[in-house]
């Protein structure tokens, strides 16, 4: 094993198994390959495993009887020597419009950050941000790689509603809202295009492990995009890396 | 042949509620379902249903629902003074309903969670294997005057007399069964004491998602990474507020999990009224 695994019960239906307290791509593999191990093979058992940054849930269909036993076959599947996948990995190009009239915190942000607009949007466009895991609001994913320059804390007062599709930092994190919702982050720019679909069996298109990098649109295109969204023509595809 | 109710007064947060969306959470959707699991499976026993059948949940303030053809009802949850047009009816037992039958229900304040069972469930629509209401999920979020709930009206099933005497929920000061959180050890001797040891107020800010009390502990705990979180689970803030998660809480939180709630706990908990009083009680598993 090459981590340091912790196994604790969580509630009569959920075993939780935590990885050390870090953001690292490397682990996040190992954490990912540990998921697909334990779904493969505890598949007729359990309700679904859920991954965050350093730990899997593992919830049950009924009331673990022997949680010592069950502990063994989970630390036994995730001894497995991990190998890196060879499948590629996927990147989603994402378009955001960087407009202070669809980005509300836009000007403020630059102003308390002291960079220019084309700086935010340069260091915003520039990375290639790893996906995690989805979690907050149904079709949120939470990305690594915000480039430490445009770090800044939420906002003090949260707005009461920050509209689907706004792009948006908080503290060093950067995002996606998949809805209306109340939030506290600065938001940078918008997104016209939709990844989660509640009537599709996969109902999110970007999932843990992919990576993505957003690219800088104008309001026209902004504009085209979102009124394609009814018979899209716009269809969005990963690359292969 | 399909019937249906027509929602006439919508009361307070009415919904749709079966036992919830389970296998979503890696899209980061919530659970939802019956705030209390307990009565809502009583009210799909007592009417010989399917356990994951559909029931209507009121909170605090119940619905005023009329029947356009005929079928068989259960009550169970909040107690109620319940008529079916003026004639007075019990709760945990089947209610035969007949066509145009109206009924009205007055909330007795013991209790927050109110069902209305139907035989075979309300029809409507299944959204990632749950009937269960969920904002941007379901295409409704709670119901409103005019709605419309579609059941098969079709009950060539045999009568029912069983009747049970409501469950008791504990009083105020009662114990709610806990396990350690993930993060419970972390604590200082001193906060352990606070939080096994105080009573804590149920707060009126309390919904689906969430429970929340008047009282606050100190917290010195470190900042953590955002990671998942259950129906049940007790945060603590970092202005030391506890937080219980509910039924339509999100999928993943930043707050230390101090403790776990009980399945039993987190019903009794759903149905203690606001300002009324509880104390964790710590259990092994």
């Amino acid at each position: 094993m090459e981590y340091n695994l912790r196994f604790r019960q969580y509630s009569e239906r959920a075993i939780l198994i935590e990885w050390p307290q870090k953001i690292d791509q490397k682990m996040l593999q190992n954490i990912l390959f540990c998921k697909k191990s334990i779904e493969e093979h505890r598949n007729e058992v359990i309700v679904e495993v859920i991954s965050s940054y350093n730990s899997l849930l593992i919830f049950y269909l009924s009331t673990i009887e022997n949680v010592y036993d069950e502990v063994l076959v989970l630390k036994s599947l995730c001894s497995i020597s991990f190998e890196p996948s060879d499948q590629k990995q996927r990147l989603w190009k994402i378009p955001v419009c960087y407009d202070p009239a669809l980005a509300p915190d836009l000007l403020s942000f630059s102003e308390q950050k002291k960079l220019s607009i084309d700086d935010v949007i340069d260091l915003h466009t520039t990375p290639l941000y790893q996906v995690y895991f989805l979690g907050f609001l149904p079709g949120f994913f939470y990305l690594g790689g915000l480039d430490k320059k445009l770090c800044l804390p939420r906002k003090v007062t949260p707005s009461r509603n920050v509209k689907k599709g706004s792009v948006a930092i908080g503290g060093e994190q950067t995002g996606i809202y998949p809805k209306d919702s109340p939030g506290g982050w600065h938001v940078i720019g918008a997104c016209p295009v939709d990844f989660f679909d509640v009537n599709k069996v996969e109902s999110s298109k970007i999932l843990p492990d992919d990576l993505i990098q957003f690219i800088s649109i104008s309001v026209l295109q902004y504009a085209d995009m979102s009124a394609n969204k009814v018979s899209p023509s716009f269809e969005l595809k990963p690359t292969f890396l | 042949m399909k019937g249906y109710v027509t929602v006439l007064k919508p009361g307070l947060y009415t919904t749709i509620q079966d036992r919830g969306r389970f296998g979503f959470a890696k899209y980061g959707v919530p659970q939802s379902g019956a705030m209390d699991q307990f009565s809502f499976e009583f009210a799909n026993l007592l009417l010989g249903n399917y356990k994951n059948d559909a029931c209507i949940e009121w909170v605090i303030q119940p619905p005023t629902l009329q029947f356009n053809s005929d079928t068989r009802i259960c009550l169970t949850g909040a107690e109620v003074d319940a008529f079916l047009n003026n004639q007075e009816v019990e709760m945990y037992q089947q209610i035969t309903v007949s066509k145009n039958d109206i009924l009205t229900l007055k909330s007795c304040r013991n209790n927050i969670y109110g069902y209305v069972g139907i035989r075979n469930g309300f029809l409507t629509e299944v959204v990632m294997e749950s009937r269960s209401f969920y904002d941007s999920i379901t295409s409704k979020q709670k119901l409103v005057k005019g709605d419309k709930l579609e059941y098969n009206s079709n009950i060539n099933s045999v009568v029912s007399y069983a009747h049970l005497s409501a469950p008791k929920y504990g009083n105020s000061g009662s114990a709610i069964e806990v396990f350690k959180g993930p993060e419970f050890d972390q604590l200082s001797s001193r906060e352990k004491d606070l939080l096994l040891k105080s009573r804590f107020t149920i707060n009126g800010a309390s919904n689906r998602m969430a429970i929340q009390f008047m009282e606050s502990i100190s917290n010195s705990l470190p900042q953590m990474l955002t990671s998942p979180v259950l129906p049940g689970t007790v945060q603590l803030t970092p202005s030391g507020k506890l937080i219980v998660l509910m039924r339509d809480c999100q999928t993943t939180g930043g707050y230390p999990r101090v403790l776990q709630l009980t399945e039993i706990a987190i019903n009794t908990l759903a149905q203690t009224w606001i300002n009324e009083q509880i104390q964790f009680q710590l259990v092994d598993f």
